[in-house]
């Protein structure tokens, strides 16, 4: 069954304790044996791929050596002949006869070993795409359990210093208080460096002898004398 | 030192885009550490390594927080928001909802910051977008 199909069968089981592990111990150390059973199977197939191919490739050299042979003694025949030497012929025409049964023996061998060949790359590229299935399944398990745990530790954690006992909707409150408060911060330091400024400058203008008020004591007397 | 122990002295000196990190190691079979980002406290991230990946979870709220009748609703938004959450996923550990991030455990460690950033940031506005679906 796909692990995940798994995963999901025991997450809804139901029947655990809470923060008992989805998947037991066993059944990790069982994947871990998997994997490596798999990577022993893919040393062993690489290890013969390279004696396989080795023998085709010496294989394929006594083939070309002995049609070297084989074209080299036809010429020596086709000589003989043209010199009338029959025997000579026949005699290099029983070796050449040889020759072609040991290269057909040898074809032979050589195609079984290239059979051989492309059937262990296959087996090697099998058990490597088994090996990446397995660590991927192995990672999802592993990844499950640690999620778990650390969730139980949290859990605990939290209960043992009873902190956090607010639900989302309270701290998600806390926090927007919080967070107006600092903006009413914000606010009031922004309004009291306006008040501030303003006086400085009031104070400036003083220092220059611009009177910044539209009235004064004096003015006003003036002009309540003018309307008598 | 562990990995976790060494991320937990990195980031207790480490600051990313004006957030601190607040550390506590959580012992257990399966080591756990838990950060609080700074003004999102309420929402710890906890990072926890196995073989091959930094898995880093916050963990939002029970499925017993969700209002009666509405979980097939809420899961429906929660695959539908899967996407176009930046960099973090939706999930259900146990009875727990969570958004997670996965990272390679060689991961540099400007990326673990913003992993943990962005998945803080993420969890809230990912409650807030399913907040009506919660008691």
């Amino acid at each position: 069954m796909n692990i995940l199909k798994q995963l999901m069968t025991a997450i809804r089981g139901g029947a655990r304790e809470i923060g008992e592990s989805v998947i037991d111990a066993n059944a990790m150390v069982i994947y871990e044996q998997e994997i490596e059973d798999a990577r022993h199977h893919l040393n062993t197939a690489r290890e013969s791929l390279t004696e396989v191919m080795a023998s085709e490739m010496q294989s394929r050299r006594t083939v070309k050596s002995l049609e070297e042979k084989i074209h080299e003694r036809e010429v020596y025949v086709v000589e003989a002949l043209k010199k009338d030497n029959e025997a000579l012929a026949l005699h290099i025409a029983e070796k050449i006869a040889a020759f072609e049964e040991e290269l057909k023996q040898q074809q032979s061998a050589q195609r079984k070993l290239h059979a051989q060949v492309n059937l262990i790359k296959s087996q090697v590229r099998k058990a490597e795409r088994s090996i990446a299935d397995h660590e991927r399944e192995l990672l999802m398990v592993k990844t499950t359990d640690s999620v778990q745990k650390a969730t139980l530790a949290v859990s605990e954690n939290i209960a043992a210093n009873h902190s956090n006992l607010n639900t989302a909707r309270q701290s998600l409150d806390r926090i927007r208080r919080k967070q107006q408060m600092t903006d009413d911060q914000l606010t009031a330091g922004g309004q009291l460096s306006a008040a501030e400024d303003d006086r400085s400058l009031q104070a400036q203008l003083a220092a220059a002898g611009i009177s910044t008020k539209n009235s004064n004591s004096a003015s006003v007397l003036a002009r309540l004398k003018k309307s008598l | 030192m562990s990995p976790l122990q060494e991320l937990t002295l990195k980031l207790a000196d480490a600051s990313y885009e004006g957030r601190r990190f607040n550390c506590l190691p959580i012992p257990g079979s399966q080591p756990v550490l838990q950060i609080e980002v700074s003004g999102q406290e309420e929402f710890p991230i906890y990072i926890t390594l196995t073989d091959t990946q930094m898995l880093c979870i916050a963990y939002l709220f029970h499925e017993d927080e969700v209002i009666a009748g509405r979980h097939a609703e809420l899961n429906e938004r929660c695959l539908q928001l899967n996407v176009p959450i930046p960099l973090s996923a939706w999930a259900k550990i146990e009875h727990q909802y969570a958004l997670f991030g996965a990272l390679s455990t060689h991961s540099l460690f400007d990326n673990v910051l913003r992993e943990i950033v962005a998945l803080s940031d993420n969890a809230i506005a990912a409650l807030e977008a399913v907040e009506d679906l919660l008691k």
